[in-house]
């Protein structure tokens, strides 16, 4: 558009550069584009759309559902009811635990197994192991998944441990595929000093590493916790006792039991919805910078 | 012998590193490595994933390719993982480029856009099998259009369509930011250079933007292809696999038929085919793609 105003701009900022010594951040886009803008906004409706429509369903009568219009009488009681129906308490409470759990414990062990094959590259055996792992992210679930429930199963391991246990073990591939290149960034020289003061290598790591991991730690806490959260083949196969159902899990085994009470249902899915939402929104800026640091090795 | 040097350093590794990843090793053989050999041992019986099995040879195998089910489960797997990869991808570029761009409310555009990928897919599956049951259809029939005014779901032929666009609706939500993160790796200067050069914006993305966010397309075409080839949710929560079984993914069929159906040992030498077909098609696109980006 103002390709003569870019250059000028262009010129200025270099001259501050080359004054200050240090480079100057300028803005290049100065005109907001309001016909893309409304192009995305109408793409946005895709997703906002969906949302309001189940909000307002899940408040409505029966006999009102299907439209997009808001309810005339705002029934409140549909939460009760349906969480009575598909005992929410107990399914989030699971999924509650299985998720911080799953969080917890992968960042705990994920987190070292990825420093120790990324600081021992240059070795076969770390070399092979680190393809070992990364192989896994290229092998599609279903191939296991029939085994996976049968040896679940024979452990005793078809509860919330194993899930947890799994949770931590599968995602492993994805994690140290995300963490090395961090971790090769962070300079050797601060472990040396550590080492020549006579800190050894798990106490190196937990002082120094772990620490200095923070923003990588995040982007597998988030991943991992959306993934645990909704997750519902892998509780689908695992659990058999139906008091340990996950959020998912419910929903799906109750489906067929609201029959035509659409907004009992609605609130149900609204409910199991409702607390990564509210999380999301408090921390979407947090979550995206998170996911997005995942992309960028 | 020549001077054959290894690769590999022969530095002594400290021992607390092996301690740090040959349990982790174990753990992940098995899980994982175990149950696939295990599953690959069975796809040789005629286990029923319980009680006494007999060895049958390759007899699940040939059986496999006489079964039509088996057929349409593959066939309509890539039918539908093709359109959602391409879609997913055109989609969340488009995106990317906008969200990057000069528009408005950058930041909260790019919050909405990834509400999807936090949202359990099954759950808001139950809401989209709704909204594609009844106002959909009440939407086709005031504007008279034909085939919109009876639901898709239980349309044979147009079954299809809610599938896709629920794993599209969700999947564009990472693959725009996985682009956005792309997008941002990219030194404004070269824009400007372009600019001064009078590069139109058409030219900019193909002759710029595209080939410098070329790894992070390769990531994505991977990605979303994997996912696709497992669609799973989106069949239990829209059509259960109906009408007619026209929309049974493969993923779908093993599920079904080794945990529910009694044809353990047949689905999984299923899985075993399935796997070797997958680890075709994950080579020749990182082959294809991937020959001078390192992923």
């Amino acid at each position: 558009m103002s390709t003569a105003a870019n250059v000028s701009a262009t010129t200025s900022a270099s001259g501050a550069q080359a004054s200050s010594g240090r480079p100057v951040r300028f803005r290049r886009d100065h005109a907001i584009n309001w016909w893309l803008t409304a192009a995305v906004a109408v793409l946005s409706l895709t997703v906002l759309v969906p949302l309001y429509f189940t909000i307002v369903t899940a408040l409505k009568t029966p006999a009102e559902a299907g439209t997009f219009s808001l309810p005339t009488a705002w029934q409140w009681h549909n939460f009760a009811d349906a969480s009575a129906k598909v005992n929410y308490p107990l399914a989030a409470l699971n999924s509650a635990l299985i998720t911080v759990a799953a969080v917890v414990l992968t960042l705990l062990t994920n987190t070292f197994v990825a420093y120790a094959v990324a600081r021992n590259m240059d070795k076969r055996f770390f070399r092979f192991l680190y393809y070992f792992f990364i192989a896994a992210m290229f092998v599609p679930f279903p191939v296991i998944m029939l085994p996976i429930a049968k040896q679940m199963g024979s452990w005793h391991l078809d509860n919330q441990i194993g899930l947890i246990v799994l949770y931590m073990i599968l995602g492993l591939g994805t994690n140290l595929f995300i963490a090395t290149g961090f971790i090769r960034s962070i300079p050797v020289a601060l472990e040396e000093a550590a080492r020549i003061d006579g800190a050894g290598t798990w106490r190196i790591f937990w002082q120094i590493i772990f620490p200095l991991m923070s923003p990588i730690n995040a982007t597998i806490a988030i991943l991992t916790a959306l993934w645990a959260w909704n997750d519902f083949l892998l509780p689908l196969i695992v659990l058999t006792d139906q008091t340990n159902q996950t959020i998912p899990l419910a929903q799906y085994v109750f489906s067929s039991q609201f029959a035509a009470n659409y907004p009992m249902a609605f609130s149900s899915y609204l409910m199991a919805m409702a607390p990564i939402l509210v999380v999301y929104v408090f921390a979407q800026k947090w979550v995206i910078g998170g996911v997005m640091r995942g992309a960028v090795k | 012998m020549s001077s054959s040097q290894s690769a590999f350093s022969n530095r002594k590794v400290d021992r607390a590193y092996y301690w740090m990843a040959v349990p982790a090793a174990i753990l992940f053989a098995v899980f994982l490595y175990v149950p696939f050999l295990q599953g690959v041992m069975y796809s040789f019986t005629n286990s029923q994933g319980y009680g006494d099995y007999k060895w049958v040879g390759l007899r699940n195998y040939i059986a496999l390719f006489g079964d039509d089910r088996v057929w349409r489960a593959y066939g309509f797997t890539f039918f539908i993982a093709i359109i959602i990869t391409v879609l997913i991808n055109v989609i969340a570029m488009f995106l990317a480029v906008a969200l990057n761009g000069r528009i408005a409310f950058k930041n909260g555009f790019r919050a909405i856009f990834f509400i999807p990928y936090t949202l359990s897919v099954l759950v808001i599956g139950y809401v989209f099998k709704y909204i594609f049951m009844n106002p959909l259809p009440a939407l086709g029939r005031r504007l008279g259009i034909d085939w919109l005014s009876t639901s898709m779901i239980t349309n044979e032929k147009l079954a299809w369509i809610p599938i896709v666009f629920l794993a599209v609706w969700q999947g564009i939500a990472y693959s725009v930011l996985i682009y956005l993160a792309g997008l941002q790796t990219i030194d404004n200067e070269i824009y400007e250079a372009a600019a001064i050069d009078g590069v139109n914006a058409w030219q900019k993305f193909w002759k710029i933007t595209f080939p410098l966010i070329g790894p992070f397309f390769t990531i994505n075409l991977v990605l979303s292809m994997k996912n696709a080839l497992g669609t799973f949710d989106q069949v239990v929560a829209l059509t259960g696999g109906g009408p007619n079984s026209a929309t049974q993914t493969v993923t779908y069929l093993i599920y079904k038929g080794g945990l529910t159906g009694g044809e353990y040992a047949y689905q999984t030498a299923n899985s075993v085919v399935f796997f070797i077909v997958l680890a075709i098609i994950a080579f020749i696109q990182l082959k294809f793609f991937g020959s001078k980006e390192k992923i």
